[in-house]
């Protein structure tokens, strides 16, 4: 019980490896791949109450860890939904793609549970060798190997903050003697006056200000995002990113209040992430590395709650990042609709989409508006919250910034939705969305309505499963 | 809490009004059909307006509380609640916008000749949002509606615009978003000083320092001032007036900018009232500044939406002029002021508009001597152009003499300095209307033209019915206001007496 979900995806990877040995049509196997999504999903509904510890008390199973192994689940579900036609990825290859898709949120799943630094490291890495992967996977019609341009950059990226993490994993080691998570930032707490304690905790948050495409890990987002077929960078943009705060709270949570070093060091990164994200996204033309460089800019948001050190910091910064995952992969369930061979699309494309297809233009312009943080939306609750939380620290010109930054991002998000709603299509060919598309697309606008109306629900179930870890 | 009166009578008499025409919005996506669309959207917005009306007959004019109270959680770990409210300085503004919203459904009849449907949602989304504004006591309630009104009327103007809708548009939207920035974080602050509370009436009449009110009023007068707008940061006005669709320009004229004045009132002075004591010479000067500035561009003008855009410059800088001398007959003079503006300008905007519908044209020049071939229209023209330069007998002569009289209660310079505005407002008036109605020999041919049909005198009828009614008998209003201001203005002083006394204490 304890482990389902892991099993369910285990077997999952297994049933399509099967699969992927004979000779099977797409059709079959993005139908299985659908209901071995759903087949997850459901084993994280039911191991949800499940806790417990496995592996030597390295591996921890209580409602935090439960909480984000149903919202990965989720989200993976919704990328298979509108990932379902993997139009740019070469039909030979559609079962490894699900494969290593399975693989990863294998991975992402084992890391929200690990509490001990070798099983981070191993689970870290299974999510991302298999993303690695999966970014080339991209069919190279147009031969101009930008896929592969990515998939270097992802690695190359990857490997050098895996470096990092465990550079600084050797020193809490070496600090501590213990690979524990709780006995190392235990004990590592009477020693901030030491450099090398904030080094080493620096160096081990730096895996997932990559995972999270943070300042200044954030170097590789705009061209994997571009590199990457959409269906590939739905998932990159929105699952990991889940995970990389379910670590990165579970890591803070436990340095305590003398760690002001830390405070600042995060400040610096989220204003850096904010602004460079936000003036970044300002010229880009292309949709998918503009939401690569407002996802900068989020992520500079997700960091201002954490760095509250506050449990209901950390709550605001789950209800965010939750929020977050549902407004990108609106945008993304868009953007696969509306490429009709798995092309990037480009600002442009979008023209008249409301003639072309209301719903998806409605979708879009809801999502966008929402991450650009205009109320009633999910986006401005969360913006709001975080700011509220942090102002309460006594941050005040955090926040100021912080705020400059929701007035900046405004015009690149207003630019699409004037596209999309005030202009005539340029091509006439209507968007074809099938009926689970659109239902998807329903259910996540109300998500991002609901969660911005009655957020008081959500802010409860974040904060109690925050409370479970502290 | 004794700031609130619960109207036992009418319990959800706020909340109907406020979630009617949502409702009606919603209900709208699931139909198709371009005629039920505007029979819907006429349905609704005028129920609501038969609705509200009780609220003037059950107001009760003896006290300054806030009335018809409702009050639940809404976020509870954040102390968000859902209160709203009416006094005598909101019970008007919520009434004209009530009011015009069936008009302005009236006036898109066959003016809106595409997506119908979207277009009428959104006026319905943007009758909540401005009754909400108007009625929240909650901080964040009145921000989240303050902002989130601002995409349904970007798309208003942004879909069904002019020839520059997509520059206005923008232009808009970023103005008005850059400016309310620096509002949520005064809100937040005011918060954490309150004690995480963001109930409106808690936060006023408290002892800020004088620094944190500084910064509180540059705050709110950054939103605030962009929302009137004031004369540096009026450029967005011109653009979203001329671009948007007849029915956006009234929405924008008659409520939108009155969102602005009301906000000075409901926030700036009773949260801030050393810093409004401190500054007032700086916002006195720029409303001055508005005034001559707006006159001498209507002026100049030849488009015909523009030359009313910028006549809205000037006759809003009235508007701030009479609340910053912080006296009786100014604010009073004011408020009323800002209902006069609604009506006279809202009915400029429509009458425009009947003409754009005809020419498809908004020159001056292209709508020369049309008096000849359409009589009713131009009576109708005739009188809303008295209306707006204050002729006596109309209602803006009410409106700008109280605030005259009050700045000369104030300052006899600044009055002086105000009068030019009021005959630049005659002059460029009385151009526009002699061009229209009579022209000159190079008059093109009108003969062409029908004069107004029944649904645009229907339209108009209530806007003159109002202009004469204010104008001859404005008592009534000025009773329902009367309280609420006097008691703003006592609390004013009182406490600005307190702050000068502490100062002296402090100097000797």
């Amino acid at each position: 019980m304890q482990f389902l979900p892991e099993l369910t995806l285990l077997g999952a990877g297994l049933v399509i490896f099967l699969v992927s040995l004979g000779k099977t049509d797409a059709d079959k196997i993005k139908s299985v791949a659908i209901c071995l999504g759903a087949a997850v999903f459901a084993a994280t509904l039911v191991s949800f109450k499940a806790h417990g510890s496995l592996f030597y008390d390295s591996y921890k199973i209580d409602l935090y860890s439960q909480v984000f192994k149903c919202l990965i689940a989720g989200a993976m579900f919704v990328v298979l939904i509108l990932g379902r036609k993997l139009k740019d990825i070469k039909n030979s290859v559609h079962p490894e793609y699900y494969l290593f898709l399975f693989v990863s949120v294998l991975g992402l799943m084992m890391l929200v549970s690990s509490v001990e630094l070798l099983a981070i490291f191993v689970a870290l890495e299974l999510s991302s060798f298999a993303v690695y992967i999966m970014v080339p996977m991209r069919d190279d019609s147009g031969n101009y190997r930008f896929q592969m341009e990515a998939g270097i950059k992802y690695l190359l990226f990857g490997v050098t903050a895996t470096g990092f993490m465990l550079f600084g994993m050797s020193y809490m080691f070496g600090l501590t003697g213990s690979t524990q998570l709780a006995v190392v930032m235990e004990k590592l707490s009477s020693m901030y006056n030491q450099p090398a304690a904030i080094i080493a905790i620096m160096m081990v948050l730096a895996g997932f200000f990559y995972k999270l495409a943070l300042f200044p890990f954030h170097f590789w987002v705009p061209d994997v995002y571009e590199g990457a077929s959409n269906e590939t960078t739905a998932f990159i943009a929105s699952v990991p990113k889940l995970a990389a705060v379910a670590l990165l709270i579970r890591i803070v949570s436990m340095v305590n209040g003398e760690g002001q070093v830390i405070v600042n060091i995060l400040m610096v990164c989220a204003v850096l992430s904010m602004f460079y994200g936000n003036l970044s996204a300002l010229v880009q033309t292309d949709v998918k590395r503009m939401l690569g460089f407002s996802g900068i800019a989020h992520a500079g948001f997700v960091l201002l709650g954490i760095l509250t050190f506050q449990l209901s910091g950390y709550a605001n910064a789950l209800y965010y990042i939750m929020g977050y995952v549902v407004m990108n992969l609106a945008c993304f369930l868009v953007i696969c609709s509306v490429s009709n061979n798995g092309e990037n699309v480009q600002i442009k494309d979008l023209s008249g989409l409301h003639k072309r297809s209301p719903l998806l233009a409605l979708s879009l312009a809801v999502a966008l508006f929402a991450l650009a943080g205009i109320p009633p939306f999910v986006g401005f609750m969360g913006k709001f919250m975080l700011l509220t939380g942090a102002l309460k620290q006594g941050y005040l010109i955090l926040v100021i910034l912080a705020a400059i930054n929701t007035a900046i991002a405004i015009f690149y998000y207003l630019s699409v939705v004037r596209v999309t709603f005030c202009s005539d299509p340029d091509n006439n060919s209507p968007v074809i969305s099938g009926i689970f598309t659109n239902a998807t697309s329903i259910i996540l606008l109300l998500i991002i309505v609901i969660m911005g109306v009655a957020p008081q629900g959500f802010i409860n179930f974040a904060t109690s499963a925050v409370q479970s870890i502290m | 809490m004794d700031q609130l009166l619960i109207n036992p009578n009418y319990p959800h008499i706020l909340s109907t009004l406020i979630f009617l025409p949502l409702v009606g919005a919603l209900l709208l996506l699931f139909v198709k059909n371009e005629f039920f669309a505007r029979y819907w959207a006429l349905g609704i917005t005028a129920l609501t307006a038969i609705l509200s009306i009780p609220l003037v007959s059950a107001f009760d004019t003896s006290s300054a509380k806030f009335q018809f109270v409702e009050q639940y959680n809404w976020v509870s770990s954040l102390n968000i609640q859902y209160v709203i409210g009416v006094d005598g300085i909101s019970i008007l503004l919520v009434m004209l916008t009530t009011m015009i919203m069936p008009l302005c459904v009236l006036a898109s009849w066959s003016y809106i000749k595409t997506r119908v449907q979207p277009f009428m949602i959104c006026l319905l989304i943007m009758e909540t949002a401005m009754l909400g504004v108007f009625m929240a006591l909650d901080f964040v309630l009145f921000y989240i509606l303050w902002e989130a009104m601002l995409i349904p009327m970007y798309m208003l103007i942004g879909i069904w615009g002019g020839p520059r809708k997509i520059y206005a548009s923008i232009k808009f939207f970023l103005y008005t978003l850059a400016g309310s920035i620096m509002l949520l974080v005064a809100i937040i602050w005011l918060y954490k000083t309150n004690n995480y509370s963001f109930f409106i009436p808690d936060m006023m009449w408290q002892n800020y320092s004088l620094t944190a009110q500084i910064y509180l009023f540059l705050a709110f007068f950054l939103a605030f001032a962009i929302k009137v707008p004031m004369f540096p940061f009026h450029t967005w006005l011109p653009a979203a007036h001329v671009e948007a669709p007849t029915a956006g320009s009234v929405i924008l004229a008659s409520v939108l900018l009155k969102m602005g004045t009301y906000g000075f009132l409901r926030f700036a002075l009773p949260i801030t009232p050393e810093a409004t004591t401190l500054l007032m010479p700086y916002v006195l000067w720029l409303s001055i500044a508005g005034i001559i500035y707006g006159g001498f561009t209507a002026l100049a003008q030849q488009d015909m939406k523009k030359l009313i855009a910028y006549s809205s410059v000037g006759h809003m800088g009235f508007v701030t002029l009479g609340i910053f001398v912080l006296n009786i007959a100014g604010m009073e003079g004011s408020i009323l002021q800002m209902i006069n503006h609604g009506i006279t300008t809202g009915a400029l905007f429509l009458c425009v508009g009947m003409i754009y519908e005809r020419t498809h044209s908004r020159e001056l020049r292209s709508a020369t001597g049309v008096g000849k071939y359409m009589p009713i229209y131009v009576t109708f023209l005739t009188f809303f152009s008295l209306s707006s330069f204050g002729f006596p007998g109309t209602n803006s002569f009410v409106g700008e003499f109280m605030i005259l009289a009050g700045t000369f209660k104030h300052s006899i310079p600044l009055a002086l300095a105000a009068i030019p505005g009021a005959v630049l407002a005659a002059a460029y008036m009385l151009r526009m209307l002699q061009k229209i109605v009579w022209g000159g020999t190079d008059n093109p041919d009108q003969s062409w033209l029908n004069d107004l049909n029944l649904r645009e005198i229907i339209t108009l009828c209530p806007f003159l019915f109002l202009v004469f009614w204010i104008g001859l008998g404005p008592q009534p209003f000025i009773d329902l206001m009367h309280i609420s201001v006097v008691n703003l203005l006592d609390q004013f002083h009182a406490h600005q007496g307190q702050a000068v006394a502490a100062a002296e204490l402090i100097l000797h």
